[in-house]
């Protein structure tokens, strides 16, 4: 009986192929990034398509870092994402704990509202959305960016948080008040160290978020120095010519830190995503 | 050490009432048990004590003080979860000790009551370990390890042995046990288990639809049961009972010969363990035995009247009846229970 259902090798060997296949069609654009910024500027059109460039050279870095504005997009970017992330976590995490824990009034109209705005395109607001900033006259200030995406970020972060402390038993804060806690010491010593996981993942899905946006970065800022990297790759699109080099330089630049973040917030990051899937 | 008073208790959520009227003092070292079918208010009743679920009327007193808006930090009462609720990212060792680490209690004063709280659940190996590497039974002692470091005025425990295999349940019961006979300590307990409300409680109380429907010691409970609810949820197997027809001189259930009772019973209640064997025609009652399950130390034989419906009947030892037989059972008169139209038990006529 075991026999028929040994899968045949050719079946094995069409699954590897399948998802080998799909693992380079999703990493070849990552693979051009890299290969056009290390590619020299002369270079780049006579080598067309071949997949290897004929020389190497890390010129391209060299000056998109020391003579480009790309540092200032990129701390600027650094900022709106670390505190937008910062901040949303900070709001989903008090108000998926509510909707989580409380029964209060309203509650079910202001959940129906977060979900409302999850539902209209942002192209369809981004009008009034530039009107108001422009009225409080926060037009190319990184505040009405970190503004703006905590405010689209946080429906989402908070339905995310609410999963998250459902989960954990409610057994247990009331084990902790009965133990001598009050109800802000048994969120602390209790709570909050097992919703790291559900904080870090939060953390994780809001940065990247903050760290790719375009369209309202493109809208809201059009000075120089409050670009953040996404408007500033722009930059490199002159009038007649395109810097290729520079530009793919710029973007894996702008990969480090994504990287970086998702490393260490990985091992929190797969067990919230997994936490409450399974019992135990 | 402490009594415990509840003076026309009740508890809404919105419009719906879901305790009232609960009135009812525990005495200082007392073990009660609170029984019911589900939703019948056993756990909202324990929660309000504990202070996790406000009082909505009455008074609710520990040792004279008045508790109704006192947080649960400050009712001096200890709580063991039906899920445990041990915090998952503390060691055995910690989660014992965390009513002390809360209390600014200092590491050292804090190892005497752990370790002798563990030493006497025999979790003294276990203290630096996680929950997660803890056995169902290793679990539900850390809980109750956590509640007796307290040394608090009262224990609660909310079906505390329901996530537990049958064995261990046994066990663990006979920990508690145990432990009220070496502390002393007012106790109250939830269950919808009667055999541990039978072994454990001083005292039952019966609560349905969020009323208490009688107060008392297991066998009052047992032998005088206050209403039709009660002698059919307390004793295992449930007690029979019987529609009967008023007579002249008592009532008749079917066919049966007449049998004294008091003015206006119309139903009768009879334990399975106190109805007889007999040959056909020769008991009070004719029935067909429908199925037999056969215990070692008891059988117990489902039967079947024509005129009455089911009748579950319990002997001693091991019987020859099997599936089918014609039977007769015969009715211990002592030991019979009458109700009125309401379902209030009426006292035997002597």
């Amino acid at each position: 009986m075991a026999s028929a259902f040994r899968p045949s090798p050719v079946m094995v060997t069409l699954k590897y192929a399948a998802i080998l296949g799909y693992v380079a069609f999703a990493l070849f654009p990552l693979y051009w990034l890299v290969k056009i910024a290390l590619t020299p500027d002369a270079l780049i059109f006579s080598d067309g398509t071949a997949l290897w460039p004929s020389a190497l050279t890390f010129d391209n870095f060299r000056k998109v870092i020391f003579q480009s504005d790309f540092m200032g997009y990129f701390t600027n970017s650094v900022i709106v994402s670390l505190s937008t992330a910062a901040a949303t976590t900070l709001i989903a995490a008090a108000a998926g704990y509510a909707f989580s824990r409380f029964r209060f009034r309203g509650k079910g109209i202001v959940i129906a509202l977060m979900l409302l705005t999850q539902m209209f395109p942002l192209l369809m607001i981004i009008a009034p959305i530039y009107k108001i900033v422009s009225s409080l006259g926060m037009l190319n200030s990184l505040t009405s960016l970190i503004v703006v995406y905590t405010a689209f970020n946080i429906p989402f972060a908070t339905f995310l948080m609410q999963s998250f402390f459902d989960g954990i038993p409610k057994d247990l804060e009331e084990a902790a008040m009965i133990d001598g806690c009050t109800r802000p010491q048994a969120l602390r010593l209790v709570i909050l160290p097992l919703t790291l996981p559900g904080l870090a993942a939060t953390l994780g899905f809001v940065f990247t978020a903050a760290w790719s946006e375009l369209l309202f970065a493109l809208m809201l800022i059009s000075k120089n120095d409050a670009m953040t990297f996404p408007v500033g790759l722009l930059t490199f699109v002159s009038k007649f010519s395109v810097d290729w080099g520079q530009m793919m330089a710029a973007g894996v630049l702008a990969l480090v830190p994504s990287c970086l973040f998702f490393f260490f917030i990985q091992r929190y990051l797969v067990q919230g995503l997994t936490s409450g899937a399974v019992k135990g | 050490m402490a009594t415990i008073e509840m003076r026309s208790v009740s508890k809404k959520y919105g419009n719906v009432e879901v305790l009232r009227d609960i009135d009812l003092n525990i005495a200082d070292g007392e073990f009660i048990v609170l029984v019911g079918p589900s939703g019948c208010g056993k756990s909202t009743l324990l929660r309000m004590v504990a202070g996790l679920e406000p009082i909505t009327g009455g008074d609710f007193t520990i040792g004279g003080k008045l508790m109704n808006d006192v947080p649960p930090r400050d009712r001096d009462i200890a709580m063991v979860f039906q899920s445990y609720a041990l915090y998952p990212h503390m060691t055995v060792g910690r989660n014992m000790g965390f009513s002390m680490e809360i209390r600014k209690t200092p590491k050292r004063e804090r190892l005497g009551p752990v370790a002798g709280a563990a030493a006497t659940l025999g979790l003294d190996k276990l203290l630096d370990r996680y929950p997660k590497a803890l056995s169902g039974g290793q679990r539900q002692r850390v809980a109750m390890g956590r509640a007796i470091v307290r040394d608090p005025k009262a224990f609660l425990f909310d079906e505390p042995l329901s996530n537990l295999d049958a064995a261990l349940r046994v066990e663990m019961r006979l920990e508690i046990a145990r432990l009220h006979q070496r502390l002393s300590t007012t106790m109250i307990y939830v269950t919808h288990d009667q055999v541990e409300a039978m072994t454990l409680a001083d005292r039952i109380v019966v609560l349905d639809a969020g009323r208490i429907q009688q107060v008392g010691t297991p066998l009052d409970l047992y032998e005088r049961p206050a209403n039709r609810f009660v002698a059919t949820f307390i004793g295992s197997p449930n007690m029979n009972i019987l529609d009967a027809t008023a007579v002249e001189g008592g009532m008749q259930i079917g066919k049966s010969p007449v049998i004294a009772a008091p003015k206006g019973a119309v139903q009768l209640g009879i334990r399975p363990e106190h109805l007889g064997l007999a040959h056909q025609g020769a008991g009070d009652i004719d029935v067909t035995a429908q199925l037999v399950e056969r215990l070692g130390s008891d059988t117990n034989i489902y039967t079947e009247s024509p005129d009455l419906g089911s009748i579950l009947l319990r002997v001693h030892g091991n019987v020859d009846v099997n599936a089918g037989d014609a039977i007769g059972l015969t009715l211990t008169r002592d030991k019979l229970h009458f109700f009125d139209t309401a379902g209030n038990s009426i006292a035997r006529q002597s």
